[in-house]
């Protein structure tokens, strides 16, 4: 496998063996000095159109982590200020000598375009409310060492509650989770589903607190605050009377229940109750986690010669 | 090429080799290189352990993928997780494998041992030298030295040592 744009490019299989590569990535973080010379001379290059500082900074960490250098490519001080199209500014940067591009676009299928214009590996950040396939990675991961469930994840039920049509966490996961066995619930008022959500393996609900006792995994996505000025939502203190975990709501989940977020947080409107409270909260180690998972992914794309497959 | 029990007698002998080389078994580890050496750090540690009862000696396993100098060029398909319980600050590490070849995963070892601390010293325990070094690299102790071709591949398990 050359890029990874989509959960799509990812069967069961690569995505167990995802998983394990995982765990060795979470060995070396955990070493007095956690750096291998894995990816030494590979360059990698994070190129983000659009804001992020934990997926970036994450990223960055991970090829760090694996010795390969990095650079980082923001819009404001760049030349697409200046005019410069997404081609060139590829092609340019692309003559320096690039192996990794992670690439974060606000448009749907731009790291797609990108791999026909340079032999580099493009990694999917996150584009527009397509994809963000490194957030389902260490979503799976998260879940599978919080619920210790290594073979799969059949019979867990998880559901994910908010924007889900704006939401490219909400599409990665969904299919990641599904493809691991899971049986997945949507859970937003009908203003924010898709409008249409043939083909996705889920149920929907908008009923989240009938579902609250059976989950295994209650996942909150962050509610965009211009979602209200398009309408979609009365208020957001009514969004969260109806769809926020409030700590009424956190008591009625079981108690091995684990509850996630992408981050950023918006205290008090999906998560009323404080995070540090909730004893299911592994927000945080998502973000460990996050780290591990693309330490995996650049040295699957970059440094197992093939694919992992075939054994040595 | 080795029975089984041509293969428990020089583990025996490895034992008692490497009790005498460092006086005893206080402050040694054992690290077997996956997947191969693990099974025999298992079974030297048990036979230091008969050997000499008092002194308990930590055993450990090490996984090199992300250090080998061929990442990039062939399949490279980590083995289990590494599982270094203490620092090696200090200690003597008997790294252990079950085939020396080339060298270069011992290469890979002792530069993934600096990871974990600064072992007082390194020594090597192999089941078979079979030759064709690449590097300038020597085992301490050795089961067998067992002449082979380049192409053949040598197989070392519990049950004994055969080529292919």
């Amino acid at each position: 496998m050359r890029h990874l744009l989509s959960i799509d490019d990812l069967d069961a299989d690569d995505l167990h063996r995802l998983l394990e590569l995982t765990d060795h990535m979470m060995e070396i973080s955990s070493r007095p000095i956690p750096k291998v010379p894995a990816l030494r001379g590979k360059n990698v290059v994070s190129l983000f159109f659009e804001d992020s500082t934990r997926t970036r900074t994450s990223f960055d960490t991970a090829a760090k982590r694996l010795s390969a250098d990095t650079m980082n490519f923001s819009v404001s001080s760049s030349s697409v200020s200046k005019g410069e199209s997404l081609r060139d500014t590829i092609e340019t940067i692309a003559a320096m000598g690039v192996d990794a591009f992670v690439v974060r676009h606000r448009s749907s299928g731009a790291p797609q375009m990108i791999t026909r214009w340079t032999n580099a590996s493009i990694i999917n950040a996150g584009d527009g409310w397509h994809q963000h396939p490194t957030q389902a990675l260490l979503d799976c991961y998260t879940i599978r060492t919080g619920l210790n469930r290594r073979d799969g994840f059949d019979g867990l039920r998880i559901a994910i509650v908010g924007d889900i049509k704006h939401s490219r966490v909400a599409r990665s996961d969904v299919q990641a989770f599904a493809a691991l066995g899971a049986h997945v619930t949507v859970v937003a008022p009908p203003t924010l589903l898709p409008p249409s959500l043939d083909g996705w393996p889920v149920e929907v609900s908008h009923d989240l607190d009938s579902l609250l006792p059976d989950l295994d995994v209650l996942y909150l996505l962050r509610v965009q605050r211009e979602r209200m000025e398009e309408a979609l939502l009365p208020s957001l203190h009514e969004y969260s009377l109806l769809y926020g975990l409030t700590d009424a709501r956190a008591a009625r989940l079981a108690p091995h229940a684990l509850v996630m977020h992408p981050g950023p947080m918006n205290r008090g409107v999906e998560m009323v109750a404080d995070p540090g409270e909730l004893s299911g909260s592994v927000i945080l180690n998502q973000v460990t986690n996050g780290v591990a998972v693309r330490m995996a992914v650049l040295f699957w794309l970059l440094g197992s010669g093939t694919d992992l497959t075939e054994a040595p | 090429m080795l029975s089984a029990d041509d293969v428990r007698r020089a583990l025996t002998r490895i034992a008692h080799e490497v009790v005498e080389r460092n006086h005893g078994v206080e402050g040694l580890a054992i690290v077997g290189l996956q997947r191969g050496g693990v099974w025999l750090a298992q079974a030297l540690a048990e036979l230091l352990a008969a050997i000499d009862p008092q002194h308990e000696v930590p055993v450990g396993s090490i996984d090199v993928s992300f250090h080998r100098d061929d990442v990039g060029i062939r399949p490279i398909v980590p083995a289990s997780v590494t599982d270094i319980a203490v620092a090696l600050d200090g200690l003597t590490v008997v790294l252990v494998d079950d085939v020396l070849f080339t060298g270069r995963t011992v290469r890979a070892a002792l530069e993934a041992l600096n990871e974990y601390g600064r072992p007082r010293a390194v020594q090597l325990a192999v089941l078979v030298d079979r030759g064709h070094r690449e590097l300038p690299i020597r085992p301490d102790f050795v089961g067998k030295n067992l002449p082979t071709a380049r192409e053949e591949s040598v197989i070392a398990t519990a049950e004994g040592v055969t080529i292919r």
